[in-house]
């Protein structure tokens, strides 16, 4: 009995969502609190580019392919700020443990990325991240375009002309 | 309890869809969105290694995460499914529900979640609920929370519930404030002060149901039903400078994680770090004296637990060198930690044409002292106030200590390559349970990586661990090709070629392959796996060995 109200319960929700799946409404940044580095707390639904596009990259320092991600787009950054404008958000998700050792480890490797520490994982949740290195493109309004789970060698190629697209207009992909 | 959830689901999700029907816009714009992952293992008994026979053959864990969120509505559910639970999981998780939900709203000033939460008030010393769903921990609250922000850079939480205990909830009940205070956002809304500080302080209590037991023929302890714990914390940052503390205590907890003994608990963080671009350097050390906090008292291992006691040493990512890994011993720690990640600059003699990355860390974990308490005989006596403890000296048995260095170098636009020394002692007697003579271990590890064109690569590992205790020495190497952004596979074996038993000198191969499109993963493997211990975030698993196959199968929409 109670299952059959659980199920009904989903479909009507399913409809009802699906009703205006014609407008096709892409998730936005969802609303959680992060720190910043230097310890303050802000609002995940507040990060923007000033209308340019945000590669966000969920990483942890224990974690080799998503260090190697981040190694890899370090070297062509400043090329791609140039071109394209795009912002590098490297959120990790080291929890207390390690992570006060964020901000001495990526200064030493000398990254110019902007990072967050979401050290309970809340911000990991409300984006659905299972496996890192999980990594989102969002457009110029705080809307998740296109995403990625692991990091190959080459990868980093694929991403950038994801972005190039998303700044000249083109479909992406859907997800 | 299950069908009370479903319920309780149920009417969660009717009455946002009715209230959707009746203020017809209240879905427009709203989203869903989730996350799905399977595991499965096939076994096949392999009684050399000691991966015995699995009579269902085929174990499997999945869950999926469903979340709804409508501007400051969200809600959430998670099924979980364990037909039955893998090797290395606790038998209890077996079968199927929904264990996780919530429901939560928000506006400038308050947040509001009733249901099933995570929450962590400072570092977690006193209060932290998390999941780390690949290793089967989760002990989330449930009950209800609320987050109230009066002004700018003023926190305040505020929580109550109970723990989730495989499918049931905990006895204990856990009340929490937490305030936190950025100075500078209060204080100096004009940024004038180039230092900033954050205050913070917190209060847990848990409430069991007193019990009275007998810790010895004649020895009745009366168990306290109210446990109090506080704590309190600073962060300062001024320019490249860091130094960050806090300090925790709790009032008397006999349990069985403590032999119950009456004594107060403590423990403290400090951390200092400097760091500029090409630089950075960090100092810690951590005192934990009786902290362990749960809430259930005769509860035992790594479940109910209410706070979190990080552990003070580098987690490592190669697989030889994570074979030792530290756990945070809640008894009693002095743990000291420094690391130094320096650049040598690109296009330098030695830094060469992109630069070389080295990083040095070294942790040492010890025991702290304990006399006895004034008026008994033995140190840590069930009933009585256990022991004292100078605060600031070290004891005498080494825990764990671990020196590593690693030095990381692209030599052209295509090789890179990874070179790494570690040396580990490590106290099987404490860690482990067993009396075993510590292990000194030293490890060496070189990576490379060569890249054909822009889409191929081929990785290759090498990974050396030679001690003369426990199963002696270890060999892994490791070859993988990718096709970005797809494909991969990987060969791989852990040979213990140093294993004091020539009979035991085992290869533990395995051939794995996976696939990405976008946000979907397929990964399978075939082989061997060691028993061992894996770690991720602060919790270790046991696994046991096998012989079979794995596969894990990941999305997310």
């Amino acid at each position: 009995m109670k299952k059959i109200f659980l199920l009904a319960a989903m479909a009507v929700l399913i409809l009802n969502v699906s009703a205006q799946e014609g407008e096709k409404t892409l998730k936005k940044l969802p609303s959680v609190n992060v720190k910043t580095l230097d310890g303050k707390t802000i609002n995940t639904a507040d990060i923007s580019n000033n209308g340019k596009p945000i590669i966000m990259s969920f990483w942890a320092l224990w974690c080799k392919p998503c260090i190697n991600e981040l190694t890899t787009i370090a070297e062509v950054y400043d090329e791609w700020v140039e071109e394209t404008g795009v912002k590098v958000i490297a959120v990790s998700i080291d929890d207390s443990r390690s992570s006060s050792k964020v901000g001495p480890t990526v200064n030493g490797k000398g990254w110019e990325y902007d990072f967050l520490l979401d050290a309970n994982g809340d911000f990991k949740r409300a984006m659905n991240v299972n496996m890192i290195p999980h990594t989102f493109l969002i457009n110029g309004n705080g809307e998740i375009v296109w995403q990625h789970t692991s990091f190959s060698e080459g990868s980093e190629l694929q991403l950038i002309e994801m972005v190039r697209k998303l700044n000249a207009g083109e479909a992406i992909e859907s997800h | 309890m299950k069908k009370k959830t479903l319920l309780s689901v149920s009417v969660l999700f009717l009455l946002l869809c009715t209230t959707a029907t009746v203020a017809q816009n209240f879905l427009e714009g709203g989203r869903v969105s989730g996350n799905f992952q399977l595991d499965a293992q096939i076994y096949k008994a392999d009684s050399a290694i000691g991966a015995g026979e699995v009579d269902e053959k085929m174990l499997m864990n999945a869950f999926a995460n469903l979340l709804y969120s409508n501007g400051n509505f969200n809600a959430g559910l998670r099924f979980e499914t364990y037909l039955n639970p893998i090797q290395g999981y606790d038998p209890r998780y077996k079968g199927s529900g929904v264990p996780y939900w919530f429901g939560s709203w928000r506006n400038e000033q308050f947040e509001i979640t009733v249901g099933n939460f995570y929450e962590q008030f400072g570092s977690g010393m006193i209060l932290r609920s998390y999941e780390e769903r690949n290793l089967g921990y989760d002990n989330a609250f449930k009950g209800a929370k609320v987050r109230f922000s009066p002004a700018d850079g003023v926190i305040l939480k505020g929580m109550i519930g109970t723990q989730r205990f495989f499918w049931e909830q905990g006895p204990g009940i856990v009340r929490g404030l937490d305030g936190e205070f950025a100075l500078n956002d209060i204080f100096d809304k004009e940024g004038n002060c180039k230092t900033r500080v954050i205050l913070g302080g917190s209060f847990v209590s848990k409430y069991q149901q007193t019990e009275e037991l007998y810790a010895g023929p004649d020895t009745l302890l009366i168990l306290p039903a109210n446990v109090a714990s506080y704590a309190l914390r600073a962060n300062v940052t001024r320019g490249k400078f860091a130094l960050d503390g806090e300090y925790a205590g709790k009032m008397n907890d006999p349990s069985f994680m403590n032999n119950f003994i009456y004594k107060n608990g403590h423990s403290l963080l400090l951390q200092a770090s400097f760091s500029t671009k090409g630089l950075g350097i960090i100092a810690s050390a951590k005192r934990t004296d009786n902290m362990s906090y749960k809430s259930r008292r005769t509860e035992s291992g790594s479940f109910l637990d209410i706070n979190y006691l990080p552990a003070l040493t580098r987690q490592h990512a190669y697989s030889l060198s994570a074979m030792y890994p530290y756990a945070t011993q809640p008894n009693g720690e002095m743990a000291l930690q420094g690391q130094v990640n320096y650049k040598i600059k690109r296009g330098s003699l030695i830094g060469g044409k992109y630069g070389t990355d080295i990083a040095v860390n070294y942790s040492r974990i010890t025991s702290i002292k304990k006399e006895t308490a004034e008026g008994e005989s033995k140190i840590g006596k069930p009933g009585t106030a256990g022991y004292k403890s100078p605060f600031l000296a070290f004891g005498d048995e080494l825990y764990f200590q671990d020196f590593n260095i690693e030095i990381q170098r692209k030599f052209t636009n295509s090789f890179k390559a990874l070179i790494s020394y570690l040396y580990q002692d490590y106290n099987v007697l404490i860690l482990e349970g067993y009396e075993e003579p510590m292990v000194n271990a030293h490890i060496v590890i070189a990576d490379a990586t060569y890249r054909f064109d822009n889409k191929q690569a081929l990785k290759m590992e090498y990974q050396q661990l030679i001690t003369k205790q426990d199963e002696g020495d270890w060999l892994q190497v490791l070859v993988e090709y990718t096709f970005a952004p797809k494909w991969y596979f990987t060969l791989a074996d852990q040979y213990n070629y140093g294993n004091s038993d020539k009979n035991k000198r085992f290869h533990y191969p395995t051939v794995s392959a996976g696939y990405t499109n976008g946000s979907n993963r397929l990964m399978m493997s075939y082989g061997k796996q060691r028993e061992g211990i894996i770690c991720v975030g602060g919790v270790c698993r046991n696994v046991p060995a096998s012989n079979g196959l794995t596969l894990t199968l990941t999305s997310t929409f």
